[in-house]
């Protein structure tokens, strides 16, 4: 039975790095737009570096937030489209494996490479030296709670024809503790406060994440295929 | 003893929206049969076997895996049920072999024809390491089909399965069925082709009878 489960995470997680790796290009998009919005941010609100240090960590946090909503949009859409998430639903293991074997996969091709991409942006944003350890830590869990929580709405949405508005109406409140703690993060550890706190309350915020969500997007996913 | 057959369905009914679709549907099938569906378009044929999957909550009536309501008994039911729909669920970016691999590592149960051995079988041999975009969708469903051979599943539940495969396939596919039926699997079908095989019962979803074909 164990092995069992192992495999129905394991098989997922490989199938969905294998596809994302076969579309690089798709896949390096929210990234791209990560970088790209942030270029924009010096030409249009100053690029005198004081003023842009105070804004940088909030700044990247939303980018990084509105990236990964555009990515979590076709967590199961194709899926859904050529029928294996029918042949998912029909697997004979726990349903939350595989689920979290896809959202493992999301994380790993989108909210890794954002995280690695932030210094750069806090570099560009000039964001004061002590706030580029904490933007990684904070980044590197936040994101994984982006990908959970998107993921609940990836699922609830996946049989519309144009669930992309509706899934960011569902999202963007369970995102709203993400990104107040993640700036936080961020701006304690520059006005020299212990950042630590902020930080730990993302890391139960990621613990819950990993409990629940896996479950909420099976029992949504279920709703959806019955219709 | 009476030993339970290994599907049965009682009563069974199914509305959308408000209208009914069928209802009464009574069914028993045992190891050894093949059911072939019968309804015109629309008639409740991809609905029906959704039903049986248990993708599908009926409105009304029961199925039952050995006894035993499927809703109560999933996982065992799941385990030996093996389900190719209307999409065969082939990632167009991956290769034959790689949706295979993912495909039957879904599955608890595999026998020991190899992945490679069972893509020579439905005539992929040396497409085995091309994305499947460049296939055709006939192949397509021959990737499907594999499965089959892999599979040690009981149930086995087709929805159209001879969609866009050519005579050599067709024929494949005739003898995969007699195997499967010969070592005491089952298979409910739905099709509009005359299959050229012993003991098919047929079900006609309009007018609720059945006859052997």
């Amino acid at each position: 039975m164990a092995r069992q489960m192992n495999s129905g995470f394991s098989a997922w997680l490989r199938r969905d790095l294998l596809l994302a790796y076969r579309r690089r290009g798709e896949v390096a998009s929210p990234v791209l737009f990560f970088v790209m919005v942030s270029t924009l941010i010096p030409l249009g609100l100053t690029p005198e570096s004081a003023r842009l240090a105070e804004v940088a960590a909030g700044m990247i946090w939303v980018i990084a937030l509105l990236a990964t909503l555009l990515s979590v949009d076709g967590l199961f859409a194709s899926d859904y489209q050529d029928g294996s998430l029918e042949q998912m639903l029909l697997t004979p293991q726990l349903l939350p494996l595989p689920v979290l074997g896809k959202i493992t996969a999301h994380w790993l091709t989108t909210g890794l490479p954002l995280t690695l991409v932030s210094p750069l942006l806090g570099l560009m944003l000039s964001l004061p030296g002590a706030g580029y350890i904490p933007l990684i830590c904070s980044l590197a869990l936040g994101t994984a709670c982006l990908s959970f929580l998107g993921a609940v709405g990836a699922a609830l949405t996946v049989s519309l024809r144009k669930g992309g508005l509706l899934l960011t109406l569902l999202v963007m409140p369970l995102y709203m503790p993400v990104v107040i703690f993640g700036t936080a993060t961020v701006n304690y550890a520059i006005d020299g406060f212990n950042w630590l706190p902020p930080l730990a309350i993302l890391g139960a915020l990621f613990a819950a994440a990993v409990a629940l969500c896996p479950l909420a997007v099976a029992g949504a996913l279920r709703v959806t295929a019955s219709n | 003893m009476s030993q339970s057959p290994l599907l049965s369905v009682e009563n069974l009914a199914f509305e959308r929206d408000d209208s009914c679709l069928f209802d009464a549907i009574d069914l028993t099938v045992n190891g050894g049969d093949i059911l072939q569906i019968e309804g015109a378009n629309g008639s409740g044929k991809t609905t029906l076997l959704r039903l049986l999957t248990g993708a599908l909550q009926p409105s009304a009536g029961s199925i039952n895996y050995l006894g035993c309501n499927i809703a109560d008994c999933r996982y065992d039911y799941f385990a030996n049920m093996l389900y190719i729909g209307h999409q065969p669920a082939v990632k167009l970016n991956l290769t034959a072999e790689e949706n295979l691999r993912w495909m039957v590592a879904n599955a608890a149960q595999s026998n020991q024809i190899s992945i490679s051995d069972a893509l020579t079988e439905v005539g992929l041999a040396g497409y085995s390491d091309i994305p499947c975009y460049t296939l055709s969708a006939g192949q397509h469903r021959r990737v499907a089909l594999a499965r089959l051979l892999i599979s040690e599943a009981r149930l086995w539940y087709l929805d159209e399965p001879f969609t866009a495969i050519d005579k050599q396939g067709v024929q494949l596919l005739h003898s995969c069925l007699q195997q499967h039926v010969s070592r005491g699997g089952l298979v409910v079908l739905s099709t509009h082709q005359d299959l050229a095989l012993n003991n098919v019962r047929k079900y006609n979803l309009l007018a609720r009878t059945e006859h052997i074909a």
